[in-house]
């Protein structure tokens, strides 16, 4: 194809876009599309599995059967989020391996907020009340994105998200009028998990280099820091009615705009865990590729046996 | 080299899962999933696509058996029917005191 035909045709794309038309996966697209798409999807599906990791440390030690099947019921849909993400990933012709190879080699990242350890039962209630309530504002404009199968897929995985931040809340809840030790417990949680929660919404506008391109294909409705300001305002009045504190001391309301200001966040420390140097960085990796290896033999049995069933069954038909 | 290929050859096959939401409405693709065999992608499809009871039947097909109409080529398939008018009820004028028709 000549420079002005692909010119021709990324111009039509663009106004495909603008009209709201969906893309779908063997429309033809300019390469920077399909590549920041897979990043994105594929990033996103990395997310989701990792993101089980924390959770799962607390499976067996929920502290009642109700809690436990909630929280077992919230990691399965995190599974399957991922699922539903990497197969929309696969459309855009990357294969499962190849996403896989990315995440353990530690080519493809996933989000930072994994990273950190959780060290009591409140950061349950923590991380599904902060990080799936960052991750809801984050998801929600997705469903209306250009990509039809990311689209759809994100559909499907927020109106799944919503029970896991109410689990969440109503875990801190409990806490916040249980005995002052379980109070504290609570307290000591949102203040470990409540600036790498704002971290999620990612960097700062001014440092966030895809958004321009990311808003024309609407992978993106609004900038980062829009995204942060819309958590922090409704998250406010959520941790005054569980009556513990969010570790800010510049937090105050602002009478003129509307919105709560809040103090610097601690990009440094933002950087150092994308670059793997969080607290828990190697532990996650080595747990997702350990489980990955220690698999190995059952998927090749899995295809063995299925090899053998197709072979006789040819064989009957002879 | 050789292990790798042996390797490749055993990566599960991509299988399309369409679910039937309730009796009465047509099966609708859900999405995709791997699995060895279909009796594996049918369990499977069972845990990743109705966990909340969004299906009372599910079809699996492995990927490669779908032949796929190119988007490159929608203009001859489709636009034939664009000015084929005369297939809707509106191109026929009528008087309004006719009724029911």
């Amino acid at each position: 194809m000549s420079e002005d035909q692909i010119k021709n045709l990324e111009s039509q794309f663009e106004a495909r876009i603008t009209r709201n038309e969906k893309i779908e996966p063997k429309d033809w697209m300019p390469e920077k599309y399909r590549q920041t798409h897979i990043r994105q999807m594929s990033q996103h599906a990395h997310s989701e599995i990792v993101g089980m990791l924390p959770e799962g440390n607390w499976i067996t030690r929920a502290p009642s059967l109700r809690r436990k099947v909630a929280l077992l019921a919230k990691v399965q849909d995190e599974a399957g989020h991922g699922l539903y993400l990497y197969s929309a990933c696969e459309t855009l012709g990357i294969t499962r391996d190849e996403m896989y190879e990315q995440l353990h080699t530690g080519k493809a990242k996933y989000s930072s907020i994994f990273n950190y350890p959780s060290v009591t039962w409140a950061d349950m209630g923590a991380i599904g009340w902060l990080v799936d309530g960052a991750a809801i504002i984050n998801q929600v404009p997705l469903c209306n994105t250009s990509f039809g199968p990311y689209a759809r897929a994100m559909v499907r995985v927020c109106k799944e998200e919503s029970f896991h931040q109410r689990q969440g809340y109503e875990i801190m809840l409990k806490l916040c009028n249980g005995t002052p030790e379980q109070k504290a417990m609570a307290q000591d949680a949102l203040s470990r998990w409540w600036w790498p929660a704002l971290m999620m919404l990612g960097p700062t506008d001014a440092e966030s280099v895809h958004t321009e391109q990311s808003m024309k294909w609407k992978l993106k409705r609004k900038s980062n820091d829009e995204l942060r300001q819309q958590f922090i305002d409704q998250t406010v009045p959520q941790a005054d009615i569980l009556g513990i504190s969010i570790p800010d001391p510049d937090l105050k309301w602002n009478e003129k705009t509307g919105h709560y200001d809040f103090g610097e966040i601690d990009w440094d420390e933002f950087w150092q865990v994308v670059k793997g140097h969080g607290p828990c960085n190697k532990e996650r990796m080595a747990a997702r590729v350990g489980a990955w290896k220690r698999g190995e033999w059952v998927r090749d049995a899995a295809m063995a046996y299925a090899d053998k069933q197709k072979e006789q069954k040819d064989k009957q038909v002879v | 080299m050789e292990r790798v290929r042996d390797r490749m050859k055993k990566n599960w096959p991509l299988w399309e899962v369409f679910v039937r939401s309730k009796n009465g409405l047509e099966h609708r693709h859900f999405g995709s999933l791997h699995a060895a065999d279909a009796e594996m992608a049918l369990e499977n499809a069972r845990d990743v696509y109705t966990r909340r009871n969004e299906g009372v039947s599910i079809w699996v097909v492995e990927s490669k058996h779908i032949t796929a109409s190119n988007p490159e080529h929608n203009g001859e398939l489709f636009d034939p029917a664009k000015d084929k008018v005369y297939r809707h009820p509106t191109f026929y004028d009528l008087p309004d005191d006719v009724k029911y028709m």
